[in-house]
């Protein structure tokens, strides 16, 4: 225990020369993000323009957060540090044995494992998850945008604007928002039941004795899966354009004389978008729903017969409802990731049509996607991270309702 | 077999050709097009005129502006180096909380649970600022550790397959005199096949189909580029015409060992959406 004292003594002086010689410069800083602008200086030795360096208002937030948190692990190892001091008091007081290194370190390979199973894990989860989401909602407190970025420029803090310019400040913003909120929603609702209902009869189809084959058919859709997101849309994308494949083809038939605006006008693209995440997601459910038919006890069809159910009845009162149980909780998994459908939307229509009377979005454009375009194309930070936070409170709303309702997570403990 | 039987067997086995069909058609499109000696694409014939096997050599031979060989070894190094780190990590956690009782084990579970409900995209400037502060942006380590750095996170299926797994075993065990160390490594893991295999394939399978992680941390950096990024650039405006067909065979290329390892784990894959549910 003195030798684990030591190390705890060590972790702190590297944690305190961190903060001094590292984070506290920009810890300093938190409060206004940076007062000096980097400016150009005309030096007159070399005849050129010369950027002063400034402060970076990036990278002042960036290290305040993970100084923060350097900060609060050394409260934290302090805290053990003076607990086990006492710990070994009282011990040597009352004449107890005092556990050597040794035995501490076989502790952790038993009765403490889970702190070495989970060392390497949760490091790894809040470097790349949990400070990254900190810092994201940070942003959604300034206004780091397109007109400041840094280095050239600072940003700083701007409290709730961001918030009141989607909710009612700014008109395109708050009209883009609820637009694509509303849209969002009708694609959600669409894409989850639309794949459930086709994904459940094709599991139906494929499963009925009379069909053979049954490993065959059920392979064939699944190539189809397995092909990366990437490849199958963009072809499907290209097939869709005016002198795309299916215009051709459309046209060489003779069934239209010119090339329908398949992705450019509004309505179309989005039954467009819908129509092909069916093909795109109709093989996952009828492999779920394979699996939940395979599974359905027989004995409940068998008593079922000797009652004098018909093929009819039996599917209704038995199949039916058990699927439906069964599935409940993934169909929620899958509302929340088709809120969230980035490959789909963004492959085929890149959120096009473009909409004027939107903000930097378009009319099939899913809040995911309105987020990914601000962040890459348009630098707005500060918006998108406001709207991350804002898709989050959704997902997590409609998860918490869901989780109340299904007893599988409430009751984890009792099946085990 | 009577006759409204083979009427109803008939139908069935039509109706699965048709939907068959339809859903293969873009496979076939994709084969097709990657035999296609004519550039572009967008052809006024819906079928090749002259197949050819130049867009497979061409990929591997003019490495000038897209070295393809390079991006698969890549993505191979990317792939291998973070399936058996997030499988490792996924599999230690989801142990942990299947197994093991401590104070804070219901708090990090929930955590975990609001975590995985921010958007992923929100934070990957955050991160690549980050990797740029440790001098890692532009590197294949960071796209590993951006991979597998969440696997914390997946831990519900294969913690789901733990807890069917009988405590009288560990119990056994544990009158033996084998420490939870022992346990986990000697008589878990050896008894979770299916959830090492399906979670390794599906980590495996995450770097080849990615490309906004990669267009984040790779910036322009062709070189470093995974295969999914790298054809994705294939076919942006400026190279779409000149290396369309070139893109069809890459991609044929990339989703043949996918669509093998996918057809393997599908029956996992049911296993894994069900196993949840079915004990509610």
């Amino acid at each position: 225990m003195i030798l684990l004292n030591l190390i705890y003594f060590l972790a702190e002086v590297v944690l305190a020369c961190f903060f001094f010689g590292f984070g506290f410069k920009y810890l300093s800083h938190f409060g206004t993000l940076g007062e000096n602008t980097q400016l150009k200086v005309w030096n007159e030795e070399l005849q050129i323009y010369e950027r002063t360096t400034g402060d970076n208002s990036m990278l002042i937030l960036l290290f305040s957060v993970f100084t923060i948190a350097a900060l609060i692990l050394f409260i934290y190892i302090l805290i053990l540090l003076i607990k086990n001091v006492r710990a070994i008091i009282r011990l040597r007081k009352e004449g107890k044995h005092i556990a050597s290194f040794r035995e501490l370190l076989l502790d952790l390979l038993d009765k403490k494992f889970h702190i070495t199973l989970l060392a390497a894990p949760m490091t790894t989860l809040v470097l790349f998850t949990v400070l990254p989401i900190v810092f994201m909602i940070l942003i959604a407190f300034t206004n780091f945008d397109s007109d400041h970025q840094p280095p050239g420029e600072l940003f700083t803090w701007t409290g709730l604007t961001n918030v009141t310019d989607v909710f009612l400040g700014n008109a395109t913003k708050t009209h883009t928002f609820f637009g694509i909120l509303g849209w969002t929603f009708v694609w959600a609702i669409l894409a989850t039941f639309t794949n459930y209902i086709l994904g459940m009869l094709l599991a139906i189809v494929i499963n009925h004795k009379l069909v053979k084959f049954k490993k065959m058919w059920r392979t064939l859709f699944i190539i189809s899966i397995a092909i990366p997101q990437f490849v199958s849309l963009l072809l499907i994308a290209r097939a869709l354009e005016p002198a795309g494949a299916i215009n051709v083809a459309l046209m060489k038939a003779g069934i239209i004389s010119a090339p329908l605006p398949f992705l450019s006008n509004t309505l179309l693209a989005r039954i467009c978008v819908v129509i092909i995440n069916m093909w795109i997601g109709i093989p996952y459910t009828m492999m779920t729903f394979s699996g939940v038919l395979m599974n359905i006890p027989a004995e409940l069809y068998e008593s079922s017969e000797i009652d004098g159910a018909g093929v009819l009845q039996s599917f209704v009162s038995i199949t039916l409802p058990y699927m439906i149980f069964v599935t409940a909780p993934a169909t929620i998994t899958t509302f929340v990731s088709n809120i969230n459908n980035f490959n789909v939307i963004y492959l085929l229509t890149g959120g096009g049509p473009f909409a004027l009377d939107y903000y930097q979005a378009g009319k099939t454009d899913l809040l995911v996607t309105w987020l990914y375009k601000l962040t890459v194309d348009h630098h707005d930070y500060a918006l998108a991270s406001t709207i991350g936070i804002f898709i989050f409170m959704i997902v997590s709303t409609v998860s918490l309702a869901v989780y109340n309702h299904t007893g599988s997570v409430k009751r984890e403990d009792m099946f085990q | 077999m009577s006759r409204h039987k083979k009427m109803v067997s008939i139908g069935l086995h039509t109706l699965l050709t048709v939907l068959a069909v339809i859903w293969l058609i873009p496979v076939f499109w994709l084969l097709i097009s990657s035999f296609r000696a004519e550039k572009g694409a967008y052809t006024s014939n819906l079928l090749p005129q002259r197949f050819t096997f130049d867009n497979y050599i061409r990929l591997f031979t003019d490495t000038r502006l897209f070295n393809f060989p390079r991006w698969f070894m890549n993505t191979l190094f990317v792939a291998v180096c973070s399936c058996i780190i997030t499988t490792l990590l996924t599999l230690m956690v989801a142990y942990v909380y299947s197994r093991l009782r401590f104070r804070s084990r219901k708090g990090l579970m929930n955590i975990s649970l609001i975590l995985g409900m921010f958007p992923g995209f929100m934070s990957m400037i955050a991160i690549y600022h980050f990797m740029k502060a440790i001098g890692l942006d532009q590197t294949l380590l960071a796209l590993i550790l951006v991979y597998s750095g969440g696997a914390a996170l997946n831990y519900y299926i294969a913690k789901g397959f733990f807890d069917t797994i009988p405590k009288a075993l560990d119990e056994a065990a544990r009158i033996d005199g084998a420490s939870r160390h022992v346990i986990f490594w000697k008589i878990i893991l050896p008894n979770s096949k299916p959830i090492v295999v399906n979670t390794a394939i599906n980590a495996f399978i995450a770097p080849w189909v990615d490309f906004i992680f990669v267009s984040v941390i790779m910036k322009d950096n062709y070189n470093n580029y995974t295969v999914a990024k790298g054809l994705y650039t294939m076919v942006d405006k400026a190279n779409i015409f000149e290396y369309y067909t070139s893109f069809c065979a890459g991609a044929v290329l990339v989703s043949i060992p996918i669509v093998c390892l996918f057809i393997k784990i599908q029956k996992y894959y049911v296993a894994g959406v069900t196993a949840g549910a079915s004990k509610g």
